[in-house]
């Protein structure tokens, strides 16, 4: 399979009065076409920020993003409109990314006008097609996002990152903000989607059920960096990373009868403001030692699994 | 079951008005509570489980909400029909409200042991000093340094807010503790430290608790019993070991089928098709006959009544009722 997007060393600082904010620390991956990588990790680990700078919605500190072959840097402003409708982005919160003021057709409507490719009618038939698509009957055309419930306006936030045929979708969290029954009628819709236009998606979520559900390929994000990838079904058998685990272990599990042995963190997600080098998660760490004061490199334990841990073969063991 | 449990809730039935629309958010909810347990009310939003938890604090919007019928007791006396200032010696002092977002909960301009300290004042004959000695005890006993006694909420991260909230809900070591959502808005490794929390806190005062809850898997963790609410009506009830290993409703069944399985392999998803009714048009029969998979005729015309199906395990509904 080949490789929709790869990501080398992106780095993205923010200024603040206290100092650098490392949002995204030096972080590399790479997503198959056709394939869905999860990006996993509490809030205010940078992975939002992360599909922003993948997008160039933000621009990066430092680092590489190669889309489809082509290093976006390179890309001038002309390029990048023909770059930018192959990536598209679904964000977690629909009533706050749809125009209240539009109607359904003219949000669905408003990447193919500024496309420019398809005249009235064309378009018109595009929005019917996407809106049969992603399951909105047609008699919502003429509605407006607070006249729909959450799971619908999200089919049409989908409805409207699908309408330039895109390869590549970011989503941000998109089913955080709905109701379980509902979540799972997007989730289907949205691998539905994946088989049929052989999509790729970088699917970010604190839900860890969510994420194993979805997901080929995982990441396990702390505090900017990457601590553990894996692909879905290894990271879940045998985490490796003190966090992983420590994350894993406390979902509630829907099961009376499940045997509880959790590992709690204690304290919470230190600052970002100018780290120190070395592990960032050592504060919290029941491992940690004298030598996790190092900068951690990520170390390939089994095939495809990478853990940024030195003590993780200790650990296992 | 003629004998008043703890907590009793009969028949329930709460209405908003709004823009001439009656919105029928409690329609006829029955509650059981015994001392000390733990009674999970899950169901989705609008499913009218805050709803509930505010009628028996008595803190509707005045004007926009009407209790309808029903009645709630607590502790063999009638909470509707009390006083307001008797309802205020119970609110905050024998029952007490933890909220979903720890910043609306908490008051920005004060610091937030004042805030502790507040309540207990406000219930309790003694000095400031000795009011303020308990507060910094509730800080410390919620994993707070008494230190942080003078911070404002803005100095603390979110799981330190709600725990904040959580201490300010125990100050008076209420009998019951309506917990609305308390780790919705925080992360799963913060929220695995509070639920430890008041774990051990229900333990040590004996309190009795309703969780409201959507995440089936917090139930299965904290709860002794569990009551499954849809469009304001409880639609099966039981012990956790009996909803769990036997759902029976429709409902149920379907919120179990849209969990991503932690345990298996990538299968898909059977989530429930369609939506809630909408709450100013609700149907003649069953609420949830237009999503059920199971619904004949006979569910669109009759409203079910709640089967027994042995045990505590109770469900409402005429086809899937009586199968065990």
């Amino acid at each position: 399979m080949s490789e929709i997007l790869r990501v080398e060393h992106l780095k993205k600082y923010f200024d603040t009065p206290a100092g650098p904010l490392h949002a995204v620390d030096d972080v590399s991956f790479t997503i198959k076409a056709g394939s869905t990588l999860g990006v996993v990790g509490e809030s205010g680990c940078g992975k939002t920020t992360l599909g922003r700078v993948v997008l160039q919605l933000q621009d990066k500190t430092d680092g590489k993003i190669i889309f489809d072959g082509q290093d976006v840097s390179s890309v001038d402003k002309k390029g990048w409109r023909a770059l930018r409708d192959d990536m598209q982005i679904i964000f977690q919160d629909p009533m706050s990314s749809l125009d209240p003021r539009m109607s359904v057709r003219e949000i669905i409507e408003e990447p193919l006008k500024l496309q420019r490719k398809l005249n009235k009618e064309e378009r018109i038939t595009r929005v019917k097609e996407l809106m049969d698509t992603v399951g909105i009957a047609e008699r919502f055309e003429n509605a407006y996002p607070h006249e729909l419930d959450g799971g619908r306006r999200q089919r049409i936030g989908i409805a409207r990152a699908l309408a330039l045929n895109p390869k590549f979708i970011v989503c941000d969290e998109p089913v955080s903000a709905l109701d379980v029954s509902i979540q799972a009628q997007v989730l289907n819709l949205l691998m539905d989607l994946q088989d049929e236009l052989k999509l790729s998606y970088l699917f970010i979520t604190h839900d860890l059920s969510v994420v194993k559900y979805i997901s080929d390929e995982i990441v396990v994000m702390y505090l900017g960096q990457i601590v553990e990838r894996a692909s879905s079904a290894e990271l879940f058998a045998s985490p490796m990373h003190p966090y992983t685990q420590a994350l894993l272990s406390a979902i509630p599990v829907p099961d009376v009868h499940a045997k509880k042995d959790r590992i709690i963190l204690e304290g919470e997600i230190t600052s970002p403001v100018n780290p120190r080098p070395g592990c960032r998660l050592a504060a919290r760490c029941k491992y940690a030692t004298e030598v996790c004061k190092n900068p951690q490199t990520p170390e390939e334990v089994a095939p495809g699994h990478y853990v940024s841990c030195c003590r993780a073969h200790e650990i296992r063991q | 079951m003629s004998e008043k449990a703890f907590l009793q809730i009969k028949d329930l039935s709460v209405q908003y008005t709004s823009d001439h629309q009656t919105i029928h958010a409690v329609n006829g909810t029955s509650l059981r509570l015994e001392r000390g347990e733990t009674l999970g009310l899950v169901g989705e939003t609008g499913a009218g489980k805050t709803t509930i938890a505010k009628t028996i604090l008595r803190i509707l919007p005045d004007k926009a909400a009407k209790v309808a019928g029903g009645e709630i007791w607590f502790d063999g006396q009638e909470l509707l029909g009390l006083k307001e200032e008797e309802m205020r010696k119970i609110r905050g002092n024998r029952i007490s409200m933890i909220f979903q977002d720890p910043m609306t909960a908490l008051n920005p301009t004060m610091v937030v042991g004042y805030q502790i300290q507040e309540a207990i004042l406000l219930h309790n004959s003694c000095t400031r000093e000795e009011a303020k000695t308990r507060a910094g005890d509730m800080l410390e006993k919620v994993g707070i340094p008494r230190e942080r006694y003078d911070d404002y909420p803005h100095q603390f991260s979110g799981g330190m807010k709600q725990r904040v909230v959580i201490a300010m809900a125990l100050a008076c070591n209420p009998e019951l503790l309506l917990a609305d959502e308390p780790t919705t808005a925080l992360d799963v490794t913060i929220q695995a430290q509070v639920l430890e929390m008041m774990s051990g806190l229900k333990k040590e005062f004996q309190t009795a608790m309703v969780m409201i809850t959507h995440d089936l898997g917090i139930v299965a963790e904290v709860c002794d019993k569990v009551a499954v609410c849809y469009a304001g009506v409880i639609v099966e009830s039981g012990t956790a070991e009996e909803i769990f290993d036997h759902p029976a409703h429709p409902y149920t069944v379907g919120l179990f089928g849209s969990l991503p399985d932690m345990t298996g392999t990538r299968n898909r998803l059977t989530p429930i098709n369609g939506m809630m009714p909408d709450p100013t048009e609700l149907p003649s029969g069953c609420y949830f006959a237009g999503r059920c998979p199971h619904a004949t005729a006979a569910c669109r015309s009759v409203r079910p009544e709640m089967k027994h199906l042995g045990g505590t395990h109770d469900c409402r509904c005429i086809v899937k009722g009586g199968e065990q």
